[in-house]
């Protein structure tokens, strides 16, 4: 269980996006979902769906892995669905009886609903999660909100303690895994009774992890002191993010693609109803 | 030689509060650590070693007494902070926890840290990096994730990372003492190694006497005093006074202590197995021989 354990839900690959600057796909996704939010025909929907899919087939990402990701959000989806099936007016009944009205527009609507949110959840996945590790993704936000420090906000602590916690998680699993071990060992059972009675069995194993958690942490802090660590000021970085020239290619393509929505909610705008 | 560290008359008391009453760790501590030397530091637990190691490397200063640390009086009153951080770049530490000193998950980033907080160019750096990972043997490891490693291949990191510092002064407070014996044995050829060819000045607090033993010169605390201070056939040779202190002495000078007991005579500071076994061999012979010399006259 603590070997193997991968941080966040990176897929390990070596395709062009995989090998993106990690600043670059910080924006570009934020580009991306501005996209998604502008378009409003059904035209600007079908160059999104044929977008994504291209980037789909440029991480080399299984799609069944990436179709994964959106389970957790099924339940939201189909509720949304549902919501603007039968509460959308319009013009074009399709179908009554009693109470329920539904429109033609009503079922675009809903169609493009769900589109737009898979569309999200790909782009976040194709771009963020599953092709950047989250220690890139924490440097890569330090250094985009680097400019924020003049503003006194400590934007370099933020992403020390980003850098710690992801660095601490498999040894604080692997610590819990022996407290469990050694409390079961002790008699604690922790796997049968109600919620109630499995909650309190769960103390026993929080006290000793807090306890060790804050111990660990003033020896860190000791240790970080005598490698002379004295916060952001003056430090510099050994691994610098440089952007390449297809870093600024792709960034250009994404600024095409959203120009290319816009132009075609104004001058394709067929079956435009989302609002 | 120019020594290093300077302390004079140390003392350090921990505050108590409500449940604890305040604690003594030094008394009074005196001694001079020369540039390029090999020291080891001995002492059972609560014996103030660890307080000593903390002052050395200005985490904690000490209540009383003065601390020159490369010529510059660290407890002197015009004692600016850049120059605690200038002293701090100098002696550095390793500790005994190799997961609570581990900043960075992928090990050459984890190298680099110390060498990023002094504000070196990138370049610099990432050559350092290499050369340091290098010297402990950690350079196909340069990309994994620390976490994987053993507990020795961790404190070879923490090594490499206080290396990659160029430091003159290493201290290592008790690095082996949570490694299996083959890891703590590859960390003790590092240390010498460090000593040896790139002439750093080590400082080793230890409870393993063969680790000791291997240093040039030994110093004993008990209750927060030194209360030896010299070679380890010296310190070693006279093993009534480190019983009396709770600590051991290796076992070759244990065995040999034993065999003059009997009334063979072996030389007390033979560390080294096959050099102790060789003596007792050849002091057995000479004693038969003795003996068979007696029964023929």
């Amino acid at each position: 269980m603590k070997s193997d354990i991968t941080f966040g839900q990176y897929v390990e690959g070596n395709s062009v996006i995989h090998r993106l600057d990690p600043r670059v796909k910080i924006v570009i996704s934020l580009v991306y979902i501005v996209a998604i939010f502008l378009a409003k025909s059904v035209t600007a929907f079908i160059l999104l769906t044929v977008s994504s899919a291209v980037f789909v087939v440029m991480t080399g990402i299984s799609p069944r892995l990436i179709l994964r990701s959106m389970k957790p959000l099924l339940f939201i989806i189909i509720f949304t669905a549902v919501i603007n099936l039968f509460f959308m007016t319009g013009e074009n009944p399709v179908f009554e009886w009693r109470f329920i009205h539904i429109y033609r527009e009503g079922i675009i609507n809903a169609c493009l609903i769900v589109l737009r949110i898979v569309l999200l959840i790909t782009a976040t996945s194709v771009f963020l999660t599953y092709t950047t590790t989250p220690l890139a993704l924490t440097d890569a936000l330090e250094q985009l909100l680097s400019p924020l420090k003049k503003l006194h906000v400590p934007v370099h602590e933020f992403s020390m303690m980003m850098t710690i916690a992801l660095r601490f998680i498999p040894t604080l699993i692997d610590e819990t895994q022996k407290i469990i071990n050694a409390q079961t060992a002790r008699g604690a059972d922790f796997t049968s009774g109600g919620l109630i009675k499995r909650g309190k069995a769960l103390v026993p194993i929080l006290i000793p992890l807090f306890i060790s958690a804050f111990r660990r942490a003033d020896e860190l802090a000791t240790a970080m002191e005598c490698r002379c660590y004295t916060g952001g000021e003056g430090r510099t970085r050994m691994n610098t993010l440089k952007s390449k020239p297809k870093d600024w290619v792709f960034f250009f393509c994404i600024l095409l693609l959203t120009a290319g929505i816009v132009l075609l909610n104004i001058f394709f705008p067929l079956y435009t109803v989302l609002k | 030689m120019k020594p290093i560290i300077k302390a004079e008359n140390l003392v350090f008391t921990y505050p108590g509060d409500e449940e604890q009453k305040p604690v003594k760790a030094l008394d009074g501590v005196s001694f001079e650590i020369p540039e390029g030397s090999f020291t080891a530091i001995l002492g059972h637990n609560g014996s103030g070693k660890s307080t000593l190691a903390k002052l050395l490397c200005l985490i904690n200063l000490p209540d009383r007494g003065r601390l020159w640390i490369d010529g510059r009086e660290m407890t002197a009153d015009d004692v600016t902070e850049a120059e605690i951080l200038a002293a701090r770049r100098e002696v550095g530490m390793v500790f005994q926890n190799p997961d609570n000193q581990i900043v960075a998950t992928i090990v050459e980033e984890d190298v680099a840290f110390g060498c990023e907080n002094l504000g070196l160019p990138p370049a610099e750096i990432r050559r350092r990096v290499d050369e340091a990972l290098a010297d402990v043997g950690m350079t196909e490891f340069a990309r994994n994730p620390s976490y994987k490693l053993s507990g020795g291949q961790k404190q070879h990191v923490a090594i490499a990372g206080t290396i990659a510092m160029r430091r003159r002064c290493v201290i290592f407070d008790e690095s082996t003492a949570m490694l299996d014996p083959v890891g703590r044995r590859e960390v003790m050829d590092i240390i010498e190694k460090l000593n040896h060819e790139e002439g750093i000045t080590v400082l080793i607090i230890t409870h393993h006497m063969n680790e000791a033993a291997r240093a040039d010169r030994i110093l004993v605390m008990n209750g927060g005093r030194i209360i030896a201070d010299g070679s380890p056939s010296a310190v070693f040779g006279e093993p009534e006074r480190m019983w009396e202190a709770g600590l051991d002495v290796p076992q070759t000078t244990e065995f040999a202590y034993k065999l003059r007991e009997l009334g063979i005579k072996v030389p007390l500071d033979l560390f080294d197995p096959a050099d102790c076994a060789e003596a007792v061999a050849k002091a057995v012979l000479e004693k038969r021989g003795g003996a068979r010399r007696e029964a023929g006259s």
